[in-house]
């Protein structure tokens, strides 16, 4: 008797969480964001639906938040102060890890769907983004230069925050649009779904995007790192050689 | 037309490159002067990284320059012979600023050192020319005929040399030694050096001005094709694509300013250039008193 009230509690409790199981179905319109010649940014189609195998949960609403984020790399930030009547670099501090691309796009406003402490642990938010913490500790003002860092960023569009720009459909399908700028650099991207229920994380997916230069933008740079030396004297033959082709078709010009 | 650099990583429109290409190229072939100390603050102002628009405006450089030489060529107004020994300084000079450089960056604050040396120089020399061009043009307009000056140091030293083109008769040390402390400033400034050797070669080497810009376009190919290569070989930031846009504009630019630079008078011509060194300077002088709209700058560490 024992035995099967056991089994029927955990079957019941497997029962319980397989309903609270919500897993996302991702679509990209592209994994894959190509650098060409005539490069003029890019705009990635985030799409998905919620997959459950059981009805929707009552209560608190299903919210989607979605991140685009680049590389994160070192960055050091300099601050300019006046010294001796001149203003030049007086401070700098060294960011650990700072995404070189970010953008976060929600269903609601931010607040209301992520507490501060799923930010934290999850780092959503583009301050959260940014790793600073040796930099916290080696610098007091650290602080004043990661919200430079950020301030700096969100004014050349690398970082944004896009809120209720995720389209939700009956709490299942979600699509949004990310514009990725045109100055963008080559690396492997991340684009992250975040399911979320009355402030917690209740899902979580990720799907990569290769951003990466192709054709004659691949050629040369390849080029300059592997063959800096041919690659110079190609750059110095180039010039040379249309300095005089400009010379001899202006001569002909003003003879013919 | 937008058009990704694959060195510089930004995308920027074409036509607004071949457009400061064509300034410059103006400027070079007018004054004899690269334009370098021109094109890299520039490139600075439409978001091309520091590292890649000194590299790159050098290598614009030697295509405006070998066209500017060319035009200068067949009106006969470049001294090979000088041309020659001002390179042999410049290339030693060069190598020496390069050490003065990476020394002053292991300091940190180069960028303050190297803005204050463009104030100081374009400051100094454009006030120089500018003063010395409105006097001589006073006395030619009052019908005396501009006198050279002779520098009794100039023709005192030994290895007294003919210099056919510039119709000097003078030993080949102060050539060196004015290219040599040109390259030094070339190499920490990143131009051409085009307006401190153009002076130092009036006042200094009494070289008559029409001679002046074509020797001066001359020498300036070899130094910035050496800068090129130092650059594409140890920093990579060499972008073939901003080169070539900007060389387009850049020689085209050249041939008008060359013919343009024909229709004016010396003295004329001195005084314009020296308003554009002045003009660039004070932008430059200003940038350092006023305070800026945004005090942080960030660098992205190279990626690994």
């Amino acid at each position: 008797m024992r035995i099967i009230v056991t089994l029927l509690v955990s079957l019941l409790l497997a029962l319980s969480t397989a309903s609270a199981q919500e897993e996302v179905v991702l679509g990209l319109s592209q994994n894959q964001v190509e650098i060409t010649t005539d490069f003029d940014g890019s705009e990635i189609l985030i799409f998905g639906a919620v997959k459950r195998e059981s009805p929707l949960p009552e209560g608190e609403p299903l919210h989607v938040l979605v991140t685009l984020s680049g590389p994160s790399v070192p960055a050091v930030v300099r601050r300019k102060g006046k010294r001796f009547g001149i203003w030049t670099n007086v401070d700098s501090v060294t960011v650990d890890r700072a995404p070189i691309f970010y953008a976060v796009a929600t269903s609601a406003p931010f607040e209301e769907m992520l507490t501060l402490s799923n930010d934290r642990r999850y780092r959503v938010s583009i301050e959260r983004a940014i790793l600073s913490i040796g930099a916290k500790v080696a610098h007091e003002q650290a602080q004043d230069y990661v919200e430079a860092l950020v301030r700096i960023r969100e004014n050349q569009t690398k970082y944004a925050l896009l809120e209720n720009t995720v389209e939700v459909d009956q709490q299942t399908l979600f699509r949004t649009t990310i514009q990725m700028p045109p100055d963008l650099t080559e690396g492997e991207y991340t684009a992250r779904i975040l399911l979320t229920r009355g402030g917690q994380v209740i899902a979580d997916h990720d799907s990569s995007i290769d951003v990466r230069k192709v054709g004659l933008e691949r050629f040369l740079f390849t080029l300059s790192r592997e063959q800096p030396v041919l690659y110079g004297l190609l750059a110095l033959a180039i010039a040379m050689v249309s300095g005089w082709g400009a010379s001899a078709i202006f001569r002909l010009l003003r003879n013919g | 037309m937008n058009i990704y650099l694959p060195i510089a990583e930004i995308s920027v429109n074409a036509f607004t490159l071949l457009g400061l290409g064509g300034i410059v190229g103006i400027l070079s072939g007018m004054f004899g002067v690269g334009g370098g100390f021109l094109l890299t603050p520039l490139l600075f102002f439409i978001g091309v990284p520091p590292a890649v628009a000194v590299a790159t405006g050098a290598n614009q450089i030697v295509a405006s320059s070998v066209s500017g030489v060319l035009a200068h060529l067949r009106r006969r107004t470049v001294d090979l012979k000088m041309g020659v020994v001002l390179q042999v300084g410049g290339l030693m000079g060069a190598a020496c600023g390069i050490a003065v450089f990476n020394y002053l960056k292991s300091l940190g604050q180069v960028d303050l050192f190297v803005t204050l040396c463009y104030v100081v120089f374009l400051g100094i020399v454009g006030g120089l020319m500018f003063i010395e061009s409105v006097n001589a043009l006073r006395k030619s307009r009052r019908g005396a005929p501009p006198k050279r000056k002779q520098r009794g140091w100039v023709h005192k030293m030994p290895l007294k040399t003919r210099f056919r083109t510039s119709q000097l008769y003078i030993s080949v040390i102060p050539p060196i030694l004015v290219g040599f402390l040109v390259g030094i400033l070339t190499a920490v400034m990143g131009v051409g050096g085009g307006f401190i050797m153009v002076p130092a070669m009036i006042y200094v080497l009494g070289i008559p001005t029409k001679v002046v810009i074509g020797t001066s376009l001359f020498q300036i190919i070899t130094v910035t094709g050496a800068t090129t290569m130092m650059h594409a070989i140890t920093n990579q930031t060499v972008d073939i694509v901003l080169a070539f846009l900007l060389l387009v504009g850049g020689v085209v630019g050249a041939q008008f300013g060359t013919r343009l630079g024909s229709y004016l008078k010396a003295e004329q011509l001195r005084i314009l250039l020296a308003v554009i060194v002045l003009a660039v300077c004070g932008k430059l002088g200003l940038d350092l008193l006023l305070e800026p709209s945004e005090l942080y700058s960030i660098t992205n560490v190279a990626r690994g």
